[in-house]
């Protein structure tokens, strides 16, 4: 036995294991999902990268096109404009939604699940809407204009309300999980040294949160610079990169020009995205070593304080909604105030009429479901799947990608893909599928990680148990690993069906006089001069996309009381 | 003894860099219970994952049955497992869990049932089947586990460490329970652990694994009595080990003092390490022999384990302190107690020698 040592060094080529007819399966279908995402993201991407560099007729003028966008001071002023609106929203969201992630966590105020509620109400309008709004408050004959002291709505002020209105559910969820995570037993430690109130906050609780605030910050400076909705209603003359797209593609027929403004605009966004994404692991490193929850103990004074503020965040909320109901109702603002539903008569109107609402609900559905699909089943194919290599990591990358890609960017991109006569695919154009294949693009980042974290967490070893027991692949997949999932899928379906109804962005260059929806119908509504109706039609996508919501909190619900006997709740 | 039913041949694993299994060859007979032992990191569960096929060898052969099986996908081999979290599906029954491998093998509704019924009774939860996963104790989970590995009669069991989430009482029960269960179907099992009692009470043969080499594999008797290297000797119950030097045929220098064992036929001079169990080592009153093995020792403490007195000595001629297991009388008929004298004898022939220079 001092055999030990003498190791035989059979350096031979390593083994692989033979594919079984599962690995084959997995394999094909994670191709066929890979393909999904090269020929509706990357390859449209590359299309509208090379458009930037050709000139009217198709001819390589290489950076030509950039110096001439470079060399136009009113184009130039926008990126200036842009960066502007993002910073500004930025400090002002981040600030607005800290206090209030603060309120919600660290206080014992009453009333907390309704101000969180009230809170996300944005995220079910278009960005379109709180501009509707403020123009009614704060427009020429707005209803308190004075409270300006003569300056006018129609410009940067205006938009940065609107993106604050915008972004401020997306700071809060961050921030409240950032603040959620805190562990309590240094803020016993820093009391036990007698450290101040002053001086816990800004030793423990602000550096605790540091990489929530800098994602939250990151996130809302990507959503205010890529909006479309907010500026384009009540921007004026104030030009930003987003409206300067629409206007090149929409107004001048530039696409050239368009395409060298998405690409100046992917900077930022591409940046914000690179940073946002080194943050989070920091975030998630943080989030594993968490420790004991922290319990607020309660003191009067800061409770009222808290509740006083998030009253104002409240008011504010419900307030943009509130007018925007008021202006759907009123029959012909300011001179005739009394209320009935004409402005809901969509069929007077351009935009579309009712047909354009119910292309939105037919649109939010296909996406809700084939996205739901295609997200699930790509993400349970890169996670389980055997043998992938690198594979792998060209999926993850292409799922994370949409994230960083702006809405209209993705939309023009589309049209210079699908749109040429040489491309197979061009039957898509003009379809009700490319609306669907651009929404489920545009959203899948978010998609892919929610499912991702829900396959994570399943053991490990379901996938092995079941080949030994000589089970394909899909059956476990179908018998326990969706069931398990259920809750995901659900979030994933709602959040793609909401997303469908409000977006605007990705689907402003890609709707056909078939195929009108009704956020783009507000767009055009409000262009037209009908901002009653284009409100109403508002208001109309927050009724749908609440009611879903409604339907799925109670089908979860009954899903959780179904499954409570398997849930792990159990205490191990 | 016949071709052995699972061969393997000079099996490494590589991760990047790292060797975690460096050329094992092992064989085992049909019927057997062989348990992987050694300490966390040593490889056992890389060796099980590619006797499984789910995380293939970087060289080496497997064969199985006289087929190999060396590259084969987990679902074209013939094995059932159980892992240490035991990964039942947490949204079927018990007894849908147990089904799970024995559905759709074209296999009738009513068979099906029966099979489940049997296997259910066979480990002792005929009244749960209704019952989630969630709502068993660590235990039951482990049973059913189990009833799902063999449901479909599998040539090979394998158990990843599948009593190490147990407390200790319902542990040394199921231990029973899975031994005399794998008797009665006479299936051949392999089952990682790192707990030797574990090992040395269930299984038929052990092999003990070090940094991803097989150090011995033998009996329980065999590795108990003659581990082959020092690691085994350190790592199986408790050993007492003295440096020493190898002198003259038959004889060791401690401390420059001579001392009786089988050298076997080691040069001279070679640095050695001594062990010798704590119940080998014998204690008598008074100076008898005078024998080149035996010598005074100094009680230095007494630890009660029921049964027998473990016993803390100095000796003073060959500079160490050593463990030596008496029974309660034997100690009281010694009178031993702190500080006491005692003569003690390491009988030659209890004595084994390992060699520092390999
Ligand atoms: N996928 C992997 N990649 C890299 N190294 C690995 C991987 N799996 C295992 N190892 C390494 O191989 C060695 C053996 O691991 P293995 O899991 O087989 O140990 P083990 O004997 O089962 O230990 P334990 O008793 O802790 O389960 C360890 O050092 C481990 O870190
Ligand atoms: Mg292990």
């Amino acid at each position: 036995m001092t055999a030990k040592g003498v190791a035989i060094s059979t350096t031979g080529p390593m083994l692989r294991r033979k594919s079984s007819s599962d690995d084959r399966a997995m394999r094909l279908f994670v191709l066929v999902i890979g393909v999904y995402l090269i020929v509706a993201l990357a390859f449209p991407l590359y299309a509208m990268l090379s458009k930037s560099t050709l000139d009217s007729k198709g001819g390589f003028v290489g950076l030509e096109n950039y110096l001439a966008y470079f060399n136009t001071p009113s184009l130039v002023y926008s990126i200036q404009n842009s960066l502007f609106i993002g910073f500004v929203t930025t400090s002002i969201t981040v600030t607005i939604a800290f206090v209030l992630a603060y309120a919600l966590t660290r206080s014992r105020m009453p009333g907390k699940a309704v101000f969180k509620t009230v809170a996300m109400i944005p995220i079910l309008v278009p960005s379109l809407l709180p501009g509707i709004a403020l123009i009614y408050l704060f427009g020429r004959q707005g209803l308190i204009n004075e409270l300006l002291f003569g300056h006018d709505i129609y410009g940067p002020i205006g938009i940065v309300i609107a993106e604050v209105f915008f972004t401020l559910p997306h700071a809060l969820i961050i921030i409240i999980t950032a603040l959620s995570i805190a562990d309590a037993r240094l803020y016993e430690a820093a009391t036990a040294l007698r450290a101040g109130s002053a001086r816990i906050f800004f030793t423990v609780t602000l550096p605790g949160v540091r990489y929530g605030l800098i994602s939250a910050a990151f996130v809302v400076f990507t959503l205010s610079v890529t909006d479309f909705g907010a500026p384009k209603v009540i921007g004026g003359d104030f030009n930003v990169l987003a409206t300067d797209i629409y206007k090149q593609v929409i107004g001048q027929q530039n696409f050239e020009m368009g395409a060298v403004v998405s690409v100046v605009l992917l900077i930022p966004a591409g940046l914000a995205f690179v940073v946002d994404r080194i943050v989070q692991k920091k975030q998630i490193a943080l989030l594993s070593a968490r420790a004991v929850p922290l319990e607020p103990s309660p003191d009067k004074k800061f409770d009222n304080l808290m509740l006083v503020y998030s009253i104002v965040v409240s008011i504010f909320i419900v307030g943009i909604l509130g007018v925007c109901q008021f202006a759907a109702l009123v029959k012909f603002y300011p001179y005739n105030l009394s209320l009935g539903l004409s402005n809901y008569q969509f069929d007077l109107m351009d935009g579309g009429g009712w047909a354009s609402y119910f292309n939105s609900i037919e649109m939010a559905s296909y996406t809700a479901v084939f996205g739901t699909i295609l997200v699930f089943s790509g993400a349970y194919l890169v996670e389980k799947g055997q043998g992938l290599g690198p594979i792998r990591g060209t999926f993850q990358l292409l799922a994370m990608l949409p994230m960083a890609i702006p809405g209209l960017v993705l939309g023009l991109a589309y049209i210079f893909f699908f749109n040429s006569p040489s491309n197979p695919l061009n039957f898509l154009y003009h379809t009700m599928a490319i609306l669907v294949i651009s929404t489920i693009t545009h959203f899948y980042t978010v998609s892919h990680l929610t499912a991702t974290t829900a396959l994570k967490q399943m053991d490990a070893q379901f996938e092995s148990v079941a080949a030994s027991l000589k089970q394909p692949f899909y059956r476990t997949f179908l018998r326990v690993t969706v069931p398990v999932c259920t809750p995901a899928i659900l979030d994933i379906s709602i959040y793609l069906f909401v997303n469908a109804m409000t977006t605007v962005s990705a689907v402003v260059f890609l709707y056909s006089p078939h195929t009108t929806l009704a956020s783009v119908a507000v767009l055009n509504m409000d262009d037209a001069g009908d901002i009653a109706p284009a409100a109403a039609m508002g208001m109309m996508i927050f009724y749908t996309a609440a009611g879903v919501k409604i339907l799925h909190y109670l089908l979860s619900r009954g899903v959780e009381s179904r499954t409570q006997a398997w849930r792990v709740s159990v205490a191990k | 003894m016949s071709e052995a039913f699972l061969k393997i041949e000079n099996l490494t694993k590589n991760f990047g860099q790292f060797t975690a299994l460096r050329d094992i060859s092992l064989e085992v007979f049909e019927g057997e219970f062989v348990c992987f032992l050694g300490p966390s990191g040593c490889g056992k569960t890389t060796l099980l994952r590619a006797i499984a096929g789910l995380d293939i060898q970087s060289q080496g052969s497997i064969a199985q049955a006289g087929a190999d099986i060396s590259v084969l996908p987990p679902s074209e081999r013939d094995f059932g497992i159980v892992f240490q979290s035991y990964a039942l599906f947490p949204n079927l029954t018990v007894e849908k869990n147990v089904a799970y491998g024995l559905e759709s093998r074209r296999s009738r509704r009513n068979e099906v049932s029966r099979r489940v019924e049997e296997l259910l009774m066979l480990v002792d939860l005929s009244d749960q089947t209704k019952k989630y996963p969630a709502q068993l104790s660590g235990g039951q989970q482990q049973r059913v586990a189990l009833a799902r590995a063999l449901a479909t009669a599998p040539g090979l069991l394998l158990l990843d460490e599948p009593l190490s989430a147990l407390d200790a009482k319902v542990r040394a029960h199921l231990r029973m329970e899975i031994k005399g269960l794998q008797r009665r179907l006479a299936v051949t099992t392999i089952m990682v652990t790192h707990d030797q009692e574990e090992a040395l009470t269930m299984a038929d043969r052990i092999v003990v694994m070090n940094h991803g080499v097989i150090e011995q594999i033998g009996t329980p008797e065999e590795i108990y009595a003659s581990p082959a290297s020092e690691f085994v000797a350190e790592f199986i119950g408790t050993m007492n080990f003295i440096s020493a030097r190898t002198a003259s045929a038959g004889q060791c220098a401690c401390e420059g003092v001579p001392l009786d064992v089988d050298t076997e036929n080691m040069s001279e001079g070679r640095p050695v390490r001594l062990a010798i169990r704590p119940e080998d080592v014998e204690l008598h009153l008074g100076d008898e022999s005078g024998s080149n093995n035996e010598t005074l020792g100094v009680v230095e403490s007494l630890e009660y384990l029921g049964a027998f007195v473990r016993v803390t000595l100095n000796l003073e001629l060959w500079k160490t302190r050593l463990q030596a297991d008496v029974s309660t009388g034997e100690a009281h008929r010694l009178s031993l107690e702190p500080g006491a004298s005692v003569s003690v004898t390491l009988p030659a022939e209890k004595i084994r020698l390992y060699s520092l220079d390999s």
